[in-house]
């Protein structure tokens, strides 16, 4: 019979490198709950990050993991993904990994509908390189990179982002509540195709805006308030709500979901095989192979 | 003396379909038993323009494309201005006597002009405008007194059996013109004895295509760009079959990324690009060093900077590929002269790659990737070493990825085998993986652990030095003058060797580096030893390779014949500066 993996299994020797406060250790949590809830086999699931604070967490799992070069992550990912499909392959970073450097990366992931799981951690600066502005930085927020009159460009919105590039499971979360942070990871884990979960991860020590109790103050559960993920228009609705309209309302959870969308794996015909990873190596039929040439 | 091979050319505007009647000549001469090669010469255009073809084909081996055509078929004016005065005395030149003229003062002795209606005869069966086309290449099939019936199947091949009208069309159309030849005098009477036994035909892109399924190839993640694109369009319509994810991708950036995913993953994983393209490439390939993934990139080089000449030819990514990512990182660098060795070191290049855990670049060029050649038939059965593995049943505390050792190579797990689970890290880092860099790094013990580090991965290019191909000496041993070169040059270099020696008697060898790194410097002064003077030869204008054949050994060579107009080198080019050199 088979034994059930505890909490600890997952969890790896190395202690977090973060910031005391910091919203990713939310993140780690809500992660390790999810996999542990999911009795994932810590051999079978590889976690690919880019560079930053926040890319340091595979470290502090003990599951397989890839630490990628900044903004390459997504990228990397789908390759061991399309490799080996059998793999659980998660990605975590932040917002200036997945939406600034890496953002085109992360447009084509979402529309092939890779099964993978992209989670966020979205501060809304860059911390590692000691706090310029980042792709989610608001409008007129000063940072070190924008001393004098803030920044002056819209941020991404991620949200939005996902729903057009045709991501199948977009959800938003925030560190100070990882009871539902680790049920939305759980559910993009399960999800079979593309999920996304934007988790607003405040930086403590940089951002001094948009810290917990600017969220506290402002977020909502959309599906308290009866949202149907199920409905794009819907989706589109309340993604567009913050950062694109107004700042008093945060809408977070699931915003979309669809089920019925076929992945990349399960279009892909080479894969029809099985993973590549186990098939034969070589030509069985070199004669025929030569013979198109003749 | 007889002749023993013939050279055709074939121009026109990009649209008129120069490609496609090259490419039924280059089937037609392998087929009919003739060692084949071919050069096109073509723009950055889809329609307009001057696009011309040569191809030759010879009853013995051949090295090059050769230089004056025995005919050329002129399909617009500028073909014929261009090209009229190339052709060799006796030959012939076929043009559309509507609408193109031939200026007899520029033609070389007693080349006939056959003027054919060729729009006006394919009208008579056709009314498309491309069987022009097939009227001029019956005529050349019948000038040079090749078989019909190779005719016939070049035409099934491009529109199979599911249009037999069109196949026969195109058929009746090439006996127009081979008529036509007939009541202007009739064939060349070269009377080559042609054997009739087909020869394979293809690219060198083709041949490492082919040499990675024989490694085991599973994955190929490619963005499109000239010359490489013909290895993503080749794989990706049979790739599958053999298990190979073929993924056309947004950027070469995620080309290079995804095939780090996947050699992380555990599939022999590779990508294909130009220099454009490979140097967006650069940063996550340094990733694959440092994380010690294997993976294996192709490199076919066209004319550089930037941009460049798209379509055009050159060997100037050199120091690209040596100096690809920042810090030091261990590398093979292999360059392919001709298909077999497209196909063998390709192989070669996915051993290499697993054994040492690191990426191997083969670097090839627009001459050789797209050029057609014809080869002996390839020995699929080519060993596969997959390098140090971890098995099951390992301790995720006890195993060390990164484990310091003799040869630099550690054992290599891939997720999904139980115990092994670890973090492959771009980051420095310690044998668990653990990072230096975040809070370790200038501690004394970790400056040390660094060090270490870095010499354990470095110490990889002493097995790769030993395991890769050697430089080769090619021709007589007591030489007047040694050539030094590298990649494609082979070929126009080989065949200048041997006229030098049959018109001048002067002797000349070739000493070439199918590894250009890690570089075999004790070889490599053993037979520089031995040798009179030498002339290096390279398709850039710096002597990359040059430069680092001095760098690793102090030796200069005593003439430098530097080319980058775009055009490959001629054997008339080098025999040239051979004589120049030795005078």
């Amino acid at each position: 019979m088979k034994t059930a993996f505890e909490m600890d299994t997952y969890k790896s020797e190395i202690k977090p490198t973060w910031c005391p406060g910091c919203g990713d250790f939310a993140v780690l949590r809500a992660l390790q709950t999810a996999i542990h809830a999911l009795q994932l086999e810590p051999w079978n699931v590889v976690i690919v990050s880019g560079i930053g604070c926040s890319s340091n967490l595979p470290h502090f799992l003990s599951t397989y993991g890839f630490h990628a070069i900044h903004g390459r992550a997504v990228a990397v990912a789908e390759g061991t993904k399309l490799a080996n499909p059998d793999l659980h392959v998660i990605v975590t970073g932040g917002d200036g990994d997945g939406y600034g450097i890496g953002v085109g990366h992360f447009i084509h992931a979402m529309r092939r509908n890779f099964d993978i799981t992209y989670i966020v951690m979205n501060n809304q600066i860059y911390g590692l390189t000691t706090g310029q502005a980042s792709p989610t930085s608001e409008k007129g927020m000063k940072t070190k990179s924008t001393p004098i009159e803030g920044v002056i460009e819209n941020p991404v919105d991620p949200i939005s982002l996902a729903l057009a590039s045709g991501a199948t499971y977009v959800s938003r979360t925030f560190s100070g509540d990882v009871k539902t942070m680790a049920d939305l990871v759980k559910g993009g884990i399960e999800h079979h195709g593309f999920s996304l979960i934007d988790c607003l991860s405040p930086c403590v020590t940089y951002n001094k805006v948009n810290t917990y109790d600017f969220f506290r103050g402002r977020v909502y559960d959309l599906q308290k308030e009866g949202h149907d993920p199920t409905d794009m228009k819907a989706a589109f609705a309340k993604a567009i709500e913050w950062p694109m309209v107004q700042r008093d309302r945060i809408p977070l959870g699931l915003f979309y979901r669809n089920d019925d969308m076929p992945t990349y794996e399960d279009l892909e015909p080479a894969l029809k095989k099985g993973p590549p990873v186990r098939q034969p190596l070589g030509v069985e039929d070199p004669e025929a192979l030569m013979a198109e040439f003749l | 003396m007889r002749k023993r091979d013939i050279t055709f050319r074939v121009g026109g505007a990009a649209g008129d379909g120069v490609s496609s009647t090259a490419e039924s000549f280059a089937k037609i001469s392998a087929r009919s038993g003739l060692h084949s090669w071919t050069y096109s010469s073509y723009q950055s255009v889809i329609r307009g323009g001057h696009v011309w073809t040569q191809i030759r084909g010879g009853l013995d081996p051949i090295y090059s494309h050769g230089v004056d055509p025995d005919v050329v078929v002129a399909l617009n004016q500028q073909t014929m201005d261009v090209h009229q005065g190339d052709v060799v005395e006796g030959g012939a030149i076929v043009f559309d006597v509507d609408g193109t003229k031939p200026d007899p003062k520029k033609l070389r002795g007693n080349v006939r002009l056959i003027g054919i209606p060729l729009r006006k005869k394919a009208q008579t069966l056709s009314q498309n405008a491309l069987m022009r086309n097939t009227v001029a290449l019956g005529a050349v099939v019948r000038l040079f007194d090749l078989d019909f019936r190779h005719v016939e199947s070049a035409f099934k091949d491009i529109w199979g059996d599911k249009k037999p009208e069109i196949v026969q069309q195109n058929i009746e159309a090439a006996k127009l013109g081979a008529t036509e030849v007939d009541a202007q005098g009739g064939s060349l009477n070269y009377a080559l004895p042609y054997t009739n036994e087909p020869r394979y035909l293809m690219t060198g892109n083709e041949a490492m295509c082919l040499g990675a399924l024989a490694a085991g190839v599973k994955f190929l993640a490619q963005y499109p760009m000239t010359p490489a694109s013909s290895i993503l369009h080749w794989m990706a319509a049979h790739g599958p079959k053999y298990g190979v994810v073929v993924k056309q991708v947004e950027d070469e950036l995620a080309a290079m990324n995804m095939t780090v995913g996947a050699g992380f993953a555990g599939v022999r994983a590779m990508t294909a690009t130009s220099g454009g393209g490979f140097s967006l490439m650069v940063e996550a390939l340094g990733q694959a060093g440092m994380t010690e993934t294997p993976l294996v990139a192709i490199l076919v080089q066209r004319s550089g900077p930037s941009t460049g000449l798209p379509t055009k030819t050159e060997q100037g990514d050199l120091n690209l590929a040596l100096g690809a990512g920042q810090g030091d990182w261990p590398r093979a660098i292999l360059a392919p002269r001709h298909p077999e060795d497209c196909f063998r070191l390709t192989a070669q290049a996915f051993n290499l790659a697993e054994i040492y855990q690191t990426p191997v670049i083969l670097i090839s060029d627009l001459y050789l990737g797209e050029g057609f050649r014809t080869v002996e038939k390839f020995e699929f059965n080519v060993p596969i070493v997959r390098g140090m593995m971890a098995a099951d049943g390992g301790t995720v505390k006890e195993f060390r990825r990164y484990l310091i050792t003799e040869s630099g190579v550690s054992p290599r797990a891939l997720p999904g085998t139980k115990g092994f689970q670890h973090i492959a890290a771009t980051d420095e880092h310690m044998e668990s993986s653990e990072l230096i860099s975040d809070v370790l790094a200038g501690l004394p013990e970790h400056v040390e652990e660094r060090r270490k580090m870095h010499e354990k991965r470095m110490r990889k290019l002493e097995g790769l030095r030993k395991d890769t191909p050697r430089p080769e000496l090619w021709g007589p041993r007591n030489a007047d003058l040694t050539l030094i070169l590298w990649g494609s040059t082979w070929g126009a270099a080989h065949e200048a060797i041997l006229r030098v020696d049959e018109s001048e008697g002067v002797k000349v060898n070739s000493l070439e580096f199918p590894t250009l790194f890690p570089f075999h410097v004790d070889e490599t002064e053993q037979l520089l030893r031995g040798v009179k003077q030498t002339l290096a030869i390279e398709g850039n204008y710096t002597g990359q390779f040059t430069r680092l054949l001095r760098a690793e050994t102090g030796y200069k060579p005593d003439h430098f014949y530097g080319k980058y107009d775009g055009e490959p080198f001629t054997w008339r080019d080098i025999a040239d500066k051979i004589l120049e050199a030795v005078a």
